[in-house]
């Protein structure tokens, strides 16, 4: 981790992809960071965690990704160099300030990471790709395919920022993010650095987004847009050799197709896109205008397949352009997926034969630890109440184990803070029982307006806070209730000035007391919460 | 024992359970493999997958080495250190894969665990060379602890010629990774290893 710090210009490092990103950020002289915690984007998290003090950043886990944003939008309008980072779901959360930032443009170059997880390894709700929110919001969107990328396009990203004025996405995967190999370290950008201070200079023209202002500001975006689309033209290399059948691919799927043309021994030309937004689409025409079939090549949703077959309206109406055809919209890409994609696409003969042995062995589900102190919550449950009887609401965090069994505690699950809320409609739609779970991190990232609710329009859940006092999934980050060395928020105290009569915070040690507590909040009219308070087993160690 | 001819590529995959240290011992791979002059590549997954369930991580070295993910049958080298771990392994494996297995079974709640007998019938059914070895037995006896019980493997994996590494990177990296609270046992680990092989 120090070495992360080292000023060795041509070192070569081994780096997890995040730690790239972290390098790359420190690279361009990176000074205010924020985020919150999510696999596979946590390790960026973590890494500056330990290391801002000493690089001279600016670092914070926030509450959430759009708070993280929000706090990242203000250290860019007051002209520092900002980096937030974030999984695709805490894209979603952040979605609100995105779209107005990218409107009012930055001052101080902004880059955010956020990464998607296709094939969902650590990722409950669903297999997003946020590719999508470069259409939605213009911003522009950058592609790494290993962790060298990772750190140089971070580099370009501040890069296109500081030109352009515009904060830019560096969208990662799994595979992109949780990748390791020796990355080539270039200088740090200040070697004895130092925190230091914005200012902010009121500028109503750039920060306040109003009609009829805000039409203003699409039409320059868009303008700016095109600017660096031209500038992502003049990056982008290609040899075609004068061949008729080429592919076109980016990130992780990029290192795949290579893989596969080396089993293949094949030689193809290959587009590499690095900007997913705005695409260089004089390039891709220039590619595909001569070709008779084109292959393309990524993962989940066909966004780039869709822009070649309208860029080949213009450039080449006659052009073959296949590729989910050859490839799965859901889970992610594999090197032996890719191959045989190539090859039914070169029509040759390929038959994989090695690997398939049919061997069965039972699933291993992921478990709660032993000792986690939520197997005394689930045995209090289970001898509380009728589990048959009781509806059970999931939540983001290790609880969503609750699903698996032996616990078989959990009949919905959605997204973070959502298990009071979807709880507050079932109990209107039915007044069914319901017990709903949520984290300590999850309640104070997006529960507590849910649980506002139940008390602003009157319902009854029980909803249990599992006060572990760490963000435990994501690798125990701290969080406001409880922060890394002074004491935090008092749950309790927010649950109460949140209108809430029934509160108790119990040790789920003393079983006979949380069992009471259970059936006597079961019964009550109104919404009840009991804070079960006890730390995770891996931060007692 | 070890010849120095740079191998063009080796593939391998770590298998177990959630907490056996699997990307301690990634991480040792892949700096012992820089230290011989090998592109590297490697692929692990954290998060939830670490909380006791199936872990399967990739190492790659080479001349040049493009994928993270090795790519179906093409491992050299499959270790397991959890028995029935291994037998995942098998959607990388072909007729020339070794493995190298811990004699060492974690119960799959409300499962049958199957025997190691059963599982090393099956693995020579398909590699080319299976060694079942009780590191978790031996690091308990001679050390106190399992925790190490990838560390010996590896060791072991490197003195008996499995992998294209010599032991001495092995240890160079072991000494670079853990952390000084630790080292004192991990190099313990290597020795008995060495030991083990009569070396």
């Amino acid at each position: 981790m120090r070495e992360l710090l080292s000023n060795k210009p041509g070192k070569r490092l081994i780096l997890l992809g995040n730690e790239a990103i972290v390098r790359g950020a420190l690279e361009s002289g990176v000074q205010f960071v924020s985020t919150y915690p999510g696999t596979p984007s946590s390790e960026i998290g973590n890494t500056f965690f330990k290391i801002a003090e000493k690089a001279g950043v600016y670092f914070e886990f926030s509450t959430n990704e759009k708070v993280a944003l929000e706090a990242g939008i203000g250290a860019s309008f007051s002209g520092l160099k900002t980096l937030v980072a974030m999984k695709n779901f805490g894209m979603n959360v952040a979605l609100d300030a995105l779209l107005p930032f990218v409107y009012t443009g930055t001052k101080g170059a902004t880059v955010i990471i956020v990464a998607d997880d296709p094939s969902c390894h650590s990722s409950a709700q669903s297999e997003e790709n946020s590719r999508g929110v470069a259409l939605l919001a213009h911003i522009p969107i950058l592609e790494p395919s290993d962790p060298q990328e990772c750190k140089d396009f971070v580099k370009l990203g501040f890069q296109i920022s500081g030109k352009y004025n515009i904060p830019v996405i560096v969208r990662t995967t799994t595979r992109v993010a949780h990748q390791k190999m020796p990355v080539v370290l270039s200088a740090l950008k200040n070697a004895k650095p130092k925190i230091q201070k914005g200012k902010f200079v009121k500028n109503p023209k750039q920060f306040i987004t109003l009609p009829p202002r805000v039409l203003e500001m699409k039409k320059e975006l868009l303008d700016k847009i095109e600017k660096i689309r031209t500038f992502s033209e003049s990056l982008l290399k290609f040899n075609l050799n004068n061949q008729k059948t080429a592919i076109i691919t980016s990130g992780i799927s990029y290192l795949y197709v290579m893989e596969a043309l080396s089993e293949l021994d094949i030689n193809l030309p290959v587009l590499k896109l690095d900007f997913f937004y705005p695409l260089p689409e004089k390039k891709i025409k220039d590619f595909i205008k001569k070709l008779k079939k084109v292959l393309v090549i990524e993962e989940l949703e066909p966004f780039l397949e869709k822009e070649t077959e309208r860029l080949a309206k213009e450039a080449n109406c006659k052009l073959e352009i296949l590729g989910k055809k050859l490839l799965p919209e859901v889970g992610e890409l594999k090197p032996e997926i890719v191959t045989q994609a190539v090859a039914k696409f070169v029509n040759k003969k390929y038959s994989l034969t090695d690997g398939k042995y049919k061997i069965s062995v039972p699933k291993r589900y992921p478990q709660l630890c032993p000792g986690c102190p939520y197997w005394l919550v689930i045995s209090a449950i289970k001898k509380a109440v009728d589990t048959s009887k009781v509806i059970f609401g999931g939540e983001i965090g290790c609880y969503m184990l609750f699903g698996n069994p032996p616990v078989k505690l959990q009949d919905y699950l959605s997204c973070m803070g959502s298990s009071a809320g979807i709880a507050h409609g079932i109990k209107k739609a039915t007044g069914q029982k319901i017990i709903t779970f949520i984290g300590d991190s999850s309640f104070f990232h997006a529960g507590i307006p849910a649980l506002i609710n139940t008390v602003f329009n009157k319902s009854n859940p029980l909803i249990i806070v599992l006060e572990n006092e760490t963000t435990a999934m994501t690798g125990h980050q701290p969080h406001p209730g409880a922060p890394f060395n002074s004491d935090g928020i008092k749950i309790e105290e927010v649950v109460r000035a949140c209108g809430v009569k029934n509160v108790k915070v119990l040790d789920p040690i003393n079983q006979e007391e949380f069992i009471k507590t259970i059936k006597e909040f079961m019964a009550k009219p109104d919404v009840s919460v009991i804070i079960s308070k006890r730390p995770c087993i891996q931060i007692k160690k | 024992m070890h010849s120095d001819k740079k191998i063009k590529q080796f593939n391998t995959v770590i298998l177990g359970t959630g907490g056996q240290g699997l990307i301690t011992v990634l991480q040792i791979i892949t700096e012992a493999a820089l230290s011989e002059g090998y592109d590297i590549k490697s692929s692990e997954l954290h998060g939830l997958s670490q909380r006791g369930g199936s872990v399967e991580v990739h190492v790659r070295f080479g001349k040049k080495i493009y994928s993270p993910l090795i790519p179906q049958g093409k491992a050299d080298l499959i270790f397991g250190f959890e028995a029935q771990e291994a037998l995942r392994g098998v959607y990388f494996a072909n007729k020339n894969t070794s493995f190298l297995v811990n004699k060492f079974i974690v119960p799959i709640p409300s499962e049958k665990s199957l025997s190691e007998e059963q599982i090393a019938k099956t693995l020579n059914n398909i590699g080319k060379k299976v060694v079942l070895v009780s590191a978790a037995d031996i690091c308990r006896e001679k050390l106190g602890t399992d925790v190490v019980s990838g560390i010996y493997l590896l060791s072991l994996a490197a003195f008996e010629n499995l992998i294209p590494i010599k032991p001495a990177s092995v240890l160079k990296a072991i000494k670079k990774i853990i952390p000084e609270k630790y080292l004192e046992l991990n190099v313990k680990t290597f020795d008995l290893a060495r030991k083990a092989m009569n070396l």
